[in-house]
């Protein structure tokens, strides 16, 4: 990972952007919801103009329409992120009707503030369960499987609820060409909301150490095993 | 010195987190996780606010685990405060300082925490652990009379378990991982054979679980499962970040690769260049020969 010069961001000049694995699950589990059950589903990201991009994958994959909280690329704390959500939500469902649920990602994948979904559960007063490896609607309730010591949990809450999901919930779909040419139809409802000063204040960004180490070699090929099983005796894991 | 509040469970994070909790100065007192049965992280939320008021505590900290994190943020939510999560270092001070994981640990990020009463969450397998005195119990009877109705809405209904007789990824003490390089589904049969000889756990990357050559219980990385070995064996790896994320917890790192410019060989200890196909039932014919 390179930093920019101010070690405020990373160097994005060489790197492309994608969906977070968490939320492209999110993202397959409201298309199939509503393939299975009818309805309607949205997608809604804060971030910078490049940001619709993903909006417009997610939209080949299958959700309706995007809302896009525009940001002009400064960092947003999870407090922050979540207000702003919380009135995109209720501005939506005010003129379009209420979501029986809400999916995020359990966490994002760069700032892992781990927050987000919770607090705009909380704001809405909705029910929310996290983490969740499965997810099964049922009547007005939902079935939410979460990975726990030896096993699952599993909680059953009423609709409407917000989840949070992670990877492994389901295997997102690739987007097919006509997915991308409806997607481009598609509409994208953009506003910018004002940045409210972050309480959890970003200082600079560091490389942990321990990166850059060098590996001992122990042997090109086969004939290196039994190098490898000394090193393991030596440790005692053999 | 006003005290501090701990959240705590069984894992090993929640002695980092008396760690870090200690640097606050004041007494330390603590509220465990499995303090409502069946788990109702609402609750739990709910018991924890009363709690800190109750102290005045200074700040609260919870282990940077699944449980942890969820609670923490109902409880800043709740109380309308900031969280700063999977924290490896803190020092208080107005504002507190701290020093938190992004990128699944792959950076790090200097932040400060503008709150009366900092809410911190530790990250699992970060911080060397302290011997000191166990924190005290917090009485939760009292508190528990005190908890809406509501906030028992969201509680563990039923648990399904795994199927036995396998070591879990998480806890094994031996790791041997596929990637890429392993070329197919019944390529990991020479994995498994290894792993099976050191009483492991087979793992894989990313990559692998997207083929759907193994299911993402098996995958390790930011995305999957964070392991903590006392070897990580990676065969056929070529080191993306997401995927050091979840074994940088490793003690030891053996990567098996025909490349050796590979990226994790900036992070592995030990290396053995060539056809992971032919050194992989190499290394199990020589471990069968001394057991």
């Amino acid at each position: 990972m390179v930093l920019a010069a101010d070690s405020m961001s990373l160097e994005t000049r060489h790197l492309g952007f994608t969906i977070s694995p968490h939320e492209e699950c999110g993202v397959e589990e409201a298309v199939r919801l509503i393939e299975a059950n009818g309805g309607e589903s949205v997608v809604l990201t804060l971030g910078p103009p490049e940001a619709a991009e993903q909006l417009r994958d997610a939209m080949a994959l299958g959700i309706d329409r995007a809302i896009h909280l525009q940001t002009d690329g400064a960092e947003w704390d999870g407090e922050a992120t979540a207000a702003a959500i919380v009135e995109a939500v209720r501005a939506d469902e005010a003129a379009s009707g209420p979501f029986d649920l809400v999916f995020f990602g359990n966490e994002s994948a760069d700032s892992g503030g781990f927050q987000v979904g919770l607090r705009v559960a909380h704001a809405l007063r909705r029910p929310c369960v996290t983490g969740l490896k499965g997810v099964t609607v049922d009547g007005g309730s939902v079935r939410c499987e979460q990975d726990a010591d030896g096993g699952r949990d599993v909680y059953v809450v009423p609709m409407p609820a917000a989840l949070t999901v992670k990877e492994g919930l389901n295997l997102p779909r690739y987007p097919s060409v006509p997915g991308r040419m409806r997607a481009s139809r598609k509409s994208v409802a953009a506003s910018t909301p004002a940045r409210p000063p972050a309480r959890l204040e970003l200082v600079r960004l560091v490389v942990p150490p321990g990166q850059g180490r060098r590996a001992e070699v122990l042997g090109s090929g086969p004939s290196a095993a039994p190098a490898v099983v000394e090193m393991m005796r030596k440790i005692g894991v053999v | 010195m006003a005290p501090v509040l701990v959240l705590m469970d069984q894992s090993k994070a929640s002695m980092e987190t008396l760690t870090l909790a200690r640097r606050f100065g004041g007494s330390v007192h603590s509220v465990r996780m499995d303090a409502i049965q069946p788990f109702a992280p609402d609750a739990v939320a709910a018991i924890l606010a009363l709690a800190a008021n109750d102290l005045n505590a200074s700040a609260v900290f919870a282990p940077g685990t699944d449980r942890g994190n969820d609670v923490m943020a109902r409880l800043a939510a709740r109380t309308g405060l900031p969280l700063a999560a999977n924290c490896v270092d803190v020092a208080p001070g107005t504002p507190v300082s701290v020093s938190r994981q992004r990128w699944g640990g792959s950076l790090l990020e200097s932040a400060l925490l503008h709150s009366p009463r900092p809410l911190i969450t530790v990250a699992p397998n970060s911080v060397p652990v302290e011997a000191e005195p166990a924190p005290i119990d917090v009485d939760v009877k009292l508190l528990l009379t005190q908890i809406e109705e509501g906030d028992f809405a969201v509680c563990v209904n039923d648990h399904m378990a795994a199927a036995g007789g396998k070591v879990s990824l998480a806890e094994a003490k031996v790791v041997v991982s596929g990637g890429r390089g392993v070329g197919s589904k019944e390529g990991f049969a020479i994995i498994e054979e290894l792993a099976g000889l050191l009483g492991g756990a087979v793992g894989c990357s990313r990559v692998v679980t997207s083929a759907g050559w193994r299911p993402h219980s098996d995958q390790v990385g930011q995305t999957g499962t964070k392991i903590a070995p006392d070897l990580y064996i990676a065969c056929g790896i070529s080191g993306a970040t997401q995927h050091m994320a979840g074994c940088k917890g490793a003690k030891r790192i053996l990567a098996i690769n025909a490349d050796a410019e590979a990226p994790i060989m900036q992070n592995a200890d030990y290396a053995v260049i060539g056809d992971l196909k032919e050194i992989v039932p190499a290394i199990s014919a020589e471990i069968r020969k001394i057991k």
